[in-house]
C-alpha cells in the first residue's frame, strides 16, 4: 500500500523533507514509523522522541489500522504560544 | 472559535466577535514573542503548524471551556510564520457575565493550546544561528 508520510516540526530536519509517498505494508502508525525510522537512522522508538501521530486529520492511536492511501503526519513536541 | 493566521492578529477584529451584551466581563490573553528564551538571547521566531488538526484541537479546547463555564463566547488565534520581537503569537478571548469565570476560562484556554495544538517553534539568535524550541508531548 502506498501513504503519504507528513513530517513536522524539529522532525523535518532530521527526515530532510516534509512529505513523501512511501510504499509499505505497515498495518499500523506504529509499524509504519519503526520502518521508516529503521531506513533513515531515527529512533525505533517513537517514545524516545515523544511522538504522537495523526492519520488523516485528526489524532490517532498508534495501533489504529492504516487504511490504503492515508495521510500519516508524525508530530513531535510541540512549542505553540 | 479558533483560527490560525499567517498576518498580524487584529485584536480589534477578535474582540468584537466575542463581545455580548450579557457578557459583564471580558478577558484577554496575549502572548507576545520576547527577546529572550531561558536565558538566551532570542531574535525573532517562526512558527509552523499541522493547520488543520490545530484548528480542529483548537476548536476543540474552545468547545470545552464553553462546556465548563458559563460564557458568553471565547475564541482564540495563533499566528504562523515568522514573528519579530514584540509581535503577538496568540490570542485568546473569553467574555462571561462574570469577571471569575472569565479569568478561569481564558488560563484554561491557552494552558491547553500550548499542550494540545499541533505548532511548532523555531528561534533565531542574534548571532544568525536556529534552533527549535523544546516542547512538550502532543495530547490529544
Amino acid at each position: 500500500m502506498s501513504f503519504t508520510v507528513h513530517w513536522y516540526g524539529p522532525l523535518r530536519d532530521r527526515r530532510g523533507c516534509d512529505q513523501e509517498m512511501v510504499e509499505s505494508t505497515a498495518a499500523s502508525p506504529e509499524a509504519l514509523w519503526r520502518e521508516l525510522a529503521a531506513r533513515h537512522g531515527l529512533p525505533g522508538d517513537r517514545r524516545a522522541l515523544a511522538l504522537a501521530v495523526a492519520i488523516g486529520d485528526d489524532l490517532a492511536a498508534w495501533d489504529a489500522p492504516l487504511p490504503a492511501g492515508a495521510a500519516v503526519a508524525f508530530l513531535p513536541p510541540v512549542a505553540g504560544g | 472559535m479558533f483560527d490560525l493566521t499567517d498576518q498580524p492578529i487584529d485584536t480589534a477584529a477578535w474582540r468584537a466577535r466575542i463581545v455580548h451584551p450579557a457578557a459583564g466581563g471580558v478577558t484577554v490573553f496575549e502572548g507576545i514573542v520576547r527577546d529572550h528564551h531561558k536565558g538566551v538571547a532570542v531574535a525573532g521566531l517562526e512558527y509552523t503548524a499541522h493547520a488543520v488538526l490545530a484548528r480542529k484541537q483548537g476548536a476543540r479546547i474552545v468547545a470545552e471551556a464553553m462546556a465548563r463555564w458559563n460564557l458568553r463566547a471565547a475564541a482564540g488565534v495563533h499566528r504562523l510564520g515568522r514573528l519579530g520581537i514584540g509581535d503577538m503569537a496568540v490570542w485568546i478571548g473569553v467574555a462571561a457575565d462574570h469577571r471569575g469565570e472569565a479569568f478561569d476560562a481564558c488560563r484554561f484556554i491557552i494552558d491547553q493550546v500550548k499542550s494540545r495544538v499541533p505548532v511548532w517553534k523555531r528561534e533565531w539568535r542574534p548571532d544568525g544561528s536556529v534552533a527549535w524550541v523544546e516542547g512538550v508531548p502532543l495530547e490529544a
